[in-house]
């Protein structure tokens, strides 16, 4: 008892409390807001579903969801393939020189300020004479999801001890039949994580996607951003409380994915 | 093809060069990466030092007048170059905006990362989930919430109002204060996390000794706890100054285009007046110190480890 005592600070529950007050506080007045029937701050006036039929139905909001939709399956599908296979180089096969350098690349996107990448990709493009919109956002997408598709399939690739496809190619399958039917099996829970986590950073970019998007392109933040300009309407409350809840969801059935660990795979180590 | 991988030749480990089949598995991400990623930041770097053109673009005709319109300003009359701090007082309004934000963060992330580490470890994980969820969620519509509820018409200035505290609402919206709160709002998370993962590997038979020796709660914290959890604390003060010194959501969104930071004044060249390599020079100049700012925290963990 007393040990747990002198680790105890007082003060220090009710500041992670003001802090979860602070992170979450915005989020839901804005969901709250986005139910009420008056336009009014101050006063309520029941319950209404009202802004988000009027929010569906809004063409422009139709338009950039589905850009917002099409654009984040795609770019997190192409993504994670792309880092799966990166992963199975870096996290699963022999070490070799220039390892780490090459894990610096792949994480390279998540440490220079986004509006740098933002500028140097409306610059590229227009270099090479591509012309702006949902192909340029689209590449861009995909290029800096890799990261983060990246992080969660290699920490799973990592996880699995054994060297499970080996005994399968000792068996006579090919090396694709042991990726195929021993590993990717295993991995899966990874690659779901890293297709979802994409998904949502992909659907949420607004710095890249702005500057790459060209005139008459857009996706939901696009959309939220220009209305906001003019001014707030509890439409945008309720387009927004969409995309929190959209990004919730993805987060927690993605840190459940996560948290079972390949226990499976550790308790029964193959003999080497 | 392998030996074109075999870029870093001084590698802490004297392993062999890269398999046939692993280059071929990382050639797709190395290769857009390297394309869609190296080279644009290459392509910056060269833009900045060349002339604008007259409607936007560029003028293949090398100049360094960006790097000295960063520092100097013609005058109109005699044509001298005159020292002008426009610009380095957006930088250092940055920076101080930059700093406040960790500052703030430091001082209710660390209690909460603390709070967090010393749970049970069933009710831990939660508690960590919670201050997580919010780095998935929009950062624009975060930041968005926020203006709604600080502005003018918003939540806090109509409660304050109706309950007859103030007259007149507080302009909390569209000033440095707004941006500031807005940089501690949005990189939270990255604060709590490392500092989280500090504490959480730290040995409280420390801290039970320091109490067998009759240590205040206060000296324990500032002799034992702090100093071993110190490289956790520093990645997140990095974590949280670096994205905040290059934000452009938080100062768009809150400071209402009035109080530029950084960000603000590189899309600014490359939207509103248009001028490429004067914003390809602020992005070059932005990189530059990021990257020595991250190198020396590196190089400083690694004397600091081989000791």
């Amino acid at each position: 008892m007393k040990s747990l005592d002198i680790k105890k600070y007082p003060g220090f529950r009710a500041i992670t409390l003001f802090c979860l007050f602070i992170l979450y506080g915005p989020m839901l007045v804005i969901a709250v807001y986005s139910f009420n029937s008056l336009r009014s701050i101050t006063s309520w006036g029941g319950f209404t579903f009202a802004w988000y039929l009027k929010a569906f139905n809004n063409p422009t909001i139709q338009v950039a969801a589905l850009n917002s939709l099409f654009i984040a399956v795609v770019a997190a599908l192409l993504s994670t393939m792309i880092a799966v296979s990166a992963a199975l180089a870096l996290a699963r096969g022999k070490t070799f020189k220039g390892q780490s350098a090459l894990f610096a690349l792949i994480n390279l996107p998540l440490m220079i300020p986004e509006i740098v990448t933002a500028v140097s990709s409306l610059v590229f493009f227009i270099a090479i004479g591509f012309n702006l919109g949902l192909l340029t956002i689209l590449i861009a997408h995909v290029v800096f999801c890799i990261p983060f598709a990246y992080l969660p399939i290699s920490a799973r690739l990592q996880g699995i001890k054994g060297h499970f496809e080996e005994a399968a190619q000792d068996l006579y399958a090919t090396r694709w039949q042991a990726f195929r039917f021993i590993l990717a099996p295993m991995l899966m829970p990874g690659i779901i994580s890293g297709l979802m986590l994409s998904f949502i950073v992909s659907l949420d970019d607004f710095i890249i996607t702005n500057m790459v998007a060209g005139p008459g392109t857009t996706t939901l933040p696009i959309a939220i951003y220009g209305m906001v300009r003019v001014g707030f309407t509890p439409e945008i409350n309720a387009i927004s409380t969409v995309l929190l809840l959209t990004s919730l969801v993805f987060v927690t059935v993605s840190y459940f994915l996560s948290r079972n660990a390949p226990k499976n795979a550790k308790t029964k180590p193959l003999q080497h | 093809m392998a030996a074109h991988f075999n870029l870093n030749a001084n590698s802490s480990k004297p392993s062999q060069t890269i398999a046939k089949d692993q280059a071929y598995q990382l050639l797709p991400a190395v290769l857009l990466i390297c394309l869609f990623v190296v080279l644009p930041l290459c392509l910056i770097a060269i833009f900045s030092f060349l002339k604008p053109g007259t409607y936007g673009g560029v003028e293949w005709v090398f100049s360094a007048g960006s790097y000295v319109q960063f520092l100097f300003e013609q005058d109109f009359l005699t044509e001298n170059l005159v020292f002008s701090a426009n610009y380095l007082s957006i930088f250092f309004n940055s920076f101080v905006l930059a700093i406040t934000a960790t500052v703030l963060c430091l001082i209710i992330g660390f209690p909460t990362a603390y709070f967090i580490a010393t749970r049970p470890e069933r009710t831990r994980n939660i508690w960590l989930f919670a201050i997580t969820v919010p780095y998935w969620v929009n950062l624009l519509i975060r930041t968005v919430a926020m203006l709604f509820i600080i502005r003018d018409q918003g939540p806090i200035n109509s409660i304050l109002i109706a309950t007859g505290l103030i007259s007149e609402p507080i302009r909390f919206a569209y000033t440095n204060f707004a941006i500031g709160l807005g940089l501690f709002y949005s990189y939270l998370p990255f604060m709590v996390l490392p500092i989280y993962a500090a504490i959480e590997r730290l040995d409280f038979s420390l801290v039970e000794a320091a109490h067998d020796l009759y240590a205040t709660r206060r000296s324990t914290l500032w002799n034992i706890i702090i100093p071993v959890v110190k490289p956790g604390i520093i990645a997140g003060c990095l974590l949280v100054f670096i994205p905040s010194l290059g934000s452009f959501i938080a100062p768009d969104i809150l400071g209402g285009g009035k109080n530029l930071m950084i960000g603000n004044l590189i899309a600014l060249q490359f939207q509103g007046s248009r001028n490429w390599p004067f914003g390809a020079a602020v992005a070059v100049i932005l990189l530059t110190l990021v990257l020595s700012i991250l190198l020396f925290f590196a190089m400083r963990s690694a004397k600091e480890a081989r000791k």
